[in-house]
């Protein structure tokens, strides 16, 4: 075999094919704890225990659900499109988790550091939106169909503050990477000074996950499962991982952007002597408590309050802290 | 043949199958949906080039945000396959006219560029030290900035002129008054009424 060759081309490809695969083992293993923790969480605030009968404290549930759906029998409507329905939920896992590839969950350990590295999160979460349409299209029947449309209105809404925050940020950055944008809040996270776009953020990434009080496309008092209604089995399960990968995602998002990603919240001795990985979970975590305690808490909004507050509230918040932002980073000279 | 070429090839074959397949397909969704895929290939196409901005600018705007509006209204969309078809042969005619004329317009192009074109080496994606999105920020805000400017101004005018066009007042106009329903308190909402036995309230 020519060496050349493998060097150039065979042995990076292996390196990132292995970096890949690792990080999306470990992410999908995560993600069984997560749920469970979203079960946990929203049981013990309504004072009940949540699972408990598999494994110690119920910690192996997702895994047995998981292990349910893959068994049961894939049932496709015969009146439901079926290429485009079995590729929705694949749709949105594959995007969930290639958005994954650039996430730095520590100093130098993204499979691919790029340099645009925010814009490509923002492209892979906006593509979100095809998954649920899709679905709802090919299912054929009358509530898929209503949620598919809820849901893409929905999801463009609320991505047009959630790119002007974006904006914000990177004002203060001056760079897409987002090892660069972590980095450079190593004096102050960004939560402090630009604290009601992180309370924006924190918003609009509940809408653009579908997330409750924000779950209009799914609303089971309206639209019995919303886009959901018609799937079953596996392409149910897909369709699930799929979606809270995509809430993981967006809690890893509010780390980097906000929470100084791997960074420990003072660098003092027995803070900096934890690896920056601990860091970063223990951030999602405290992210993630917070989507759930949302789910709890918050009752379900209208629809027409969900658009009032993407358009009317959120947009002019958020255009005006770009030009705030942008005149005080200039007016003092700190801009990069 | 180096691994660039390869990809180029890809992205270009499957941009231009699928860009076939947008206006053959019967199903308007179908449609879109290729048309997604052929976006995602232009901006494979982009990444080859070293422009790794805009073939995310691409994505974003095209494939998120476009892309999704062609989708909501295709979807909704009651479309009579039988009545598409019938104005097939009429038009004909004329859509082959256009065709014929850009194929040789095109050949035209292709055959006078190795004699009419002198070929350089092609220019660098970006000057050097410089990272993408910066130097088409310079171009842009700094070069070009008026022009800039009123584009921006025209597009402002073409979206008020949008809603102005399309927007019917209502006689029935069913407005919340959010302020109301946020000031609204349990003293004023909720009533305790002693209801004596067979009398209502």
């Amino acid at each position: 075999m020519d060496s050349v060759f493998f060097d150039t081309y065979i042995w990076p490809a292996l390196i990132v094919t292995a970096h890949s695969l690792a990080i999306i083992l470990a992410l999908l293993v995560s993600l069984a704890f997560f749920m469970l923790a979203d079960r946990k969480i929203w049981a013990a605030a309504q004072l009940r225990k949540g699972p408990t009968m598999v494994g110690p404290f119920g910690l192996l549930q997702s895994f047995a659900d998981i292990l349910k759906y893959l068994l049961k029998e894939v049932i496709i409507p015969t009146t439901a499109n079926k290429p485009v329905f079995i590729l929705a939920p694949f749709v949105t896992m594959f995007l969930a988790l290639s958005g994954w590839a650039v996430i730095p969950v520590s100093e130098g350990w993204a499979v691919a550091d790029i340099n645009v590295g925010i814009l490509y999160i923002f492209a892979i979460s906006s593509l979100g939106v095809y998954g649920v349409i899709m679905g709802g299209w090919a299912s054929n029947s009358k509530y898929p169909f209503l949620g598919a449309l809820r849901s893409a209105a929905q999801m463009v809404s609320y991505e047009v503050s959630i790119g002007l925050v974006i904006i914000t940020v990177l004002l203060c950055v001056g760079s897409l990477n987002l090892t660069d944008i972590v980095l450079a809040q190593e004096t102050v996270w960004f939560a402090v000074p630009l604290f009601p776009m992180f309370v924006v953020f924190f918003i609009s990434a509940l809408a653009e996950t579908n997330r409750p009080p924000f779950d209009l496309p799914e609303d089971e008092s309206a639209l019995v499962a919303g886009f959901m209604t018609e799937y079953s089995s596996t392409l149910y399960v897909v369709f699930m991982i799929g979606e809270l990968a995509n809430i993981v995602l967006m809690c890893a998002m509010c780390t980097i952007l906000f929470l100084g990603g791997w960074l420990p919240p003072v660098d003092i001795a027995p803070f900096n002597w934890v690896p920056g990985v601990v860091w970063f979970i223990l951030k999602m975590g405290l992210m993630f408590f917070m989507f759930a305690m949302t789910k709890v808490i918050v009752p379900r909004y209208r629809y027409d309050q969900l658009m009032r507050l993407g358009w009317k509230v959120f947009l002019p918040l958020s255009l005006g802290w770009v030009v705030l932002t942008a005149g005080f980073l200039q007016y003092f000279g700190m801009a990069s | 043949m180096t691994l660039t070429s390869l990809a180029f090839y890809l992205f270009a074959t499957v941009a231009v199958a699928s860009s076939f397949m947008v206006i053959s397909s019967r199903n308007p969704v179908y449609s879109v949906l290729f048309l997604i895929l052929t976006f995602f290939n232009a901006a494979g196409l982009f990444v080859l080039l070293g422009a790794e901005f805009l073939a995310l600018i691409l994505v974003v705007v095209y494939v998120g945000a476009v892309a999704v509006l062609f989708l909501f209204v295709v979807m909704m969309l009651d479309i009579d396959f039988a009545e598409l078809s019938e104005g097939f042969l009429q038009y004909m005619p004329i859509g082959a006219t256009v065709g014929l004329i850009l194929l040789l317009e095109l050949l035209l192009v292709f055959g006078a560029s190795s004699t009419l074109i002198d070929t350089k080496p092609l220019p660098q994606a970006t000057p050097d030290g410089m990272t993408n999105a910066e130097a088409l920020g310079r171009v842009l805000y700094t070069d070009y900035i008026y022009f800039f400017q009123a584009a921006g101004a025209i597009l402002l005018v073409a979206m008020i002129g949008a809603i102005v066009l399309t927007l019917v007042p209502s006689n029935n106009p069913k407005k919340q008054n959010i302020a109301a329903q946020t000031a609204r308190t349990r003293d004023d909402a909720v009533e305790t009424v002693d209801v004596e036995p067979g009398q209502g309230i």
